[in-house]
């Protein structure tokens, strides 16, 4: 059972964070364990029956029970052995190592310093731990410092409940707009950061991706209450299209196929040779012209007929520009 | 029950650390209740099965002999340089960078991992305050579920097989790889090492891998070549960056999207016509030409190439290649 091994490795670093700090209280020590503090208790009643082998009369360890019940405080004696946790792990340390990187590529100059002294310390103390770090390398797009400082601006106006002044491109109709929303959170989904929010000019909950915001701005006024509205849930992906959506019939080669995984498509037909027939949602038609356009030529649209009539009509007029 | 397991644990590891010599079996049964008052079976069966727990957390029980002179008679012990963690002292704006890097990883198992190992340092006395810090955080987003899986075979150096579809294949092909490392690129996991196929190092996608990743060998069956710089070969294998710059014209209030990566074409472009009115000129920086093609087709009419050449060619016969399609399926299609 898990239980027990989830247990003891808490333990294991429970002793010598108390010892480390003579004195803890409860209420602490389950906030820097991430657990509930009815498990902290449960887990220093395992001890009772904890200490030096034959467990003789003073080889146990002794954890002061009154302390704990009485005033919510955490002391432990008799543990001499156990002063220092476990080593960390290779993924623990690497996990960590490459985080920090990342902090440190993603932050300004000015967080650098700091950033590679902890590195420096952090794979001495980890030693072998540290060399699977060398074989995880994370670079981070170029774009990642400008989304990092619209998200710090968001950041800030959720902390203080204010409305944000976005600039904001919108891929599917090649707009860009500007807008008041009342930020709801930050979220990651897909590998782009969003900020969820309501949207003053949509009059409702939107998505916006963080790289395409090309401005941000915190107003003054606060965030409007908006009772009954929630979160969406992005475990399903992050296009939910709607059924009210047109459903469109198209034709995939398998150049085109990876449109099936990237999409969420109603239905899917194989037709031999690796060519796909699929059925989608779409919520803006002429998203999905420039998708066939950009397709060229590996993809048509069957259904509807207006549709295929708008891509040939876009498709006309481009190449006029080449006569 | 977990507690009474867990009491056994304990006690096993205490009488294995606190040893200076290696413990035989019948000592640790000895001193450890539990063993004490088990069946010979039931004993040797547990005994096992904890040695094997502890050792899944990460504690080095090592196996030796008691009396060297003796060879037959087994015995254990943890050490406690190998089990420590050793002495770490951070200031305070360095533990609160300790902290903040804890939250980056957006993946169930690393983030997990990450917080054990912030637990580890608590214990070792650190505190932590993110608060201290006021640093903007990346955060690292793992959606592909093979990913775990490579980390895993890197770490342990073993061999794997996996089913990989390269972009426009319509089926994909079983790929043998020495992994010797995963990285992100531009947003993307992949992971890096030596094809056993091609015989020369690859890069492979993560999110074109379909289905499960097996194993293919034993741990430890291969080296990671000495020198191996795995960012400085992610770059080399990756899609090349941007070398190649095209001369677009681009309608006056359109194409935003480009716009975003654009710069006005300079007055160097000798020769070139007039600018007509409505329309701008601007310079784009691409690496694949069938990308950027892509980009530009998705504008529409909206976006015109005028160099280079084959950009131009491309973009022109993928336009026929639409017009050919829609006229399949749209008999009797107005115009």
């Amino acid at each position: 059972m898990s239980g027990a091994r989830d247990q003891v490795g808490r333990l294991l670093a429970l002793v010598p964070y108390i010892q480390s700090r003579d004195e803890v209280s409860l209420e602490q020590a389950a906030a820097d364990f991430g657990v509930r503090p009815a498990q902290i208790v449960k887990d220093l009643n395992v001890l009772w029956f904890c200490g030096l082998p034959g467990l003789g009369m003073g080889d146990l360890i002794d954890v002061d029970m009154d302390a704990l019940e009485g005033e919510g405080v955490i002391r432990l004696s008799n543990a001499d052995y156990l002063t220092r946790p476990l080593r960390l792990g290779s993924t623990e340390a690497s996990a960590l190592i490459v985080a920090l990187r990342a902090l440190r590529d993603g932050g300004d100059e000015s967080v650098r310093p700091v950033v590679d002294r902890t590195l420096a310390k952090l794979e001495a103390a980890a030693g072998d731990g540290a060399a699977l770090a060398a074989q995880v390398d994370v670079l981070l797009p170029q774009d990642v410092a400008e989304v990092n400082r619209v998200r710090g601006t968001l950041e800030d106006a959720l902390a203080r409940g204010r409305q944000v002044r976005l600039g904001y491109y919108v891929p599917a109709r090649d707009e860009a707009t500007e807008r008041t929303v009342d930020p709801f959170r930050i979220v990651t989904a897909q590998g782009h950061t969003y900020l969820e929010a309501w949207c003053h000019l949509a009059e409702d909950q939107r998505l916006f991706r963080l790289d395409r915001v090309s401005r941000a701005e915190v107003l003054d006024a606060p965030v409007d209450q908006h009772a009954g509205v929630r979160p969406r849930d992005l475990s399903e992906g992050l296009f939910q299209p709607s059924a009210d959506d047109l459903l469109a019939t198209v034709l995939l080669e398998p150049a085109a196929r990876w449109v099936a995984e990237y999409y969420p498509v109603e239905s899917t037909e194989e037709l031999g040779d690796g060519a796909l027939r699929v059925t989608l949602r779409v919520g803006d038609p002429e998203w999905l012209v420039r998708l066939v356009l950009r397709l060229g030529g590996a993809a048509r649209v069957e259904q509807p007929s207006d549709l295929s009539h708008a891509v040939h009509r876009a498709a006309t007029s481009a190449l006029d520009g080449y006569v | 029950m977990a507690a009474r397991k867990s009491e056994r644990l304990l006690n096993l590891l205490i009488t294995l650390l606190v040893s200076r010599s290696y413990v035989t079996k019948e000592r640790i049964r000895s001193v450890v209740e539990q063993y004490r008052d088990a069946g010979d079976e039931a004993f040797e069966k547990m005994f096992e099965r904890d040695k094997e727990e502890l050792r899944s957390l990460g504690i080095p029980v090592e196996v030796g002999y008691v009396d060297r002179a003796f060879e037959d008679e087994p015995g254990y012990r943890v050490e406690r340089a190998a089990f420590e963690l050793p002495q770490i002292d951070l200031e305070a704006d360095e533990a609160a960078v300790i902290g903040l890097a804890a939250r980056v990883w957006q993946h169930a198992g690393l983030a997990s991992a990450t917080s054990d190992a912030l637990v580890k340092l608590k214990a070792a006395g650190v505190s932590v305050d993110r608060g201290a810090l006021n640093v903007a955080q990346p955060q690292l987003a793992v959606e592909e579920p093979t990913f775990e899986a490579f980390w895993e075979a890197t770490r342990s150096r073993t061999p794997v097989a996996f089913d990989y579809r390269t972009a426009g294949a319509a089926s994909a092909t079983t790929r043998h790889l020495e992994p010797w490392g995963v990285v992100s690129y531009n947003g993307r996991w992949y992971v890096v090492g030596q094809d056993t196929d091609r015989g020369a190092p690859r890069l492979f996608r993560l999110s074109r891998v379909g289905g499960a990743v097996r194993h293919d060998g034993r741990p430890g069956a291969f080296e990671v070549p000495e020198g191996t710089d795995i960012r400085a070969l992610t770059e080399s294998l990756a899609p090349p960056a941007a070398a190649h710059t095209a001369r677009l014209l681009v309608r006056r209030d359109a194409a935003h999207g480009l716009r975003r990566h654009a710069t006005p074409a300079g007055a160097s472009g000798a020769g070139a016509d007039a600018v007509p009115e409505g329309w701008e000129r601007l310079e784009v920086a691409y690496g694949r030409t069938g990308g950027m093609a892509d980009e530009v087709l998705g504008y529409g009419a909206d976006v015109v190439v005028e160099a280079p050449e084959d950009l131009r060619a491309l973009v022109v016969d993928r336009l026929r290649a639409v017009m050919a399609t829609g006229a399949g399926a749209t008999a009797g299609a107005p115009r």
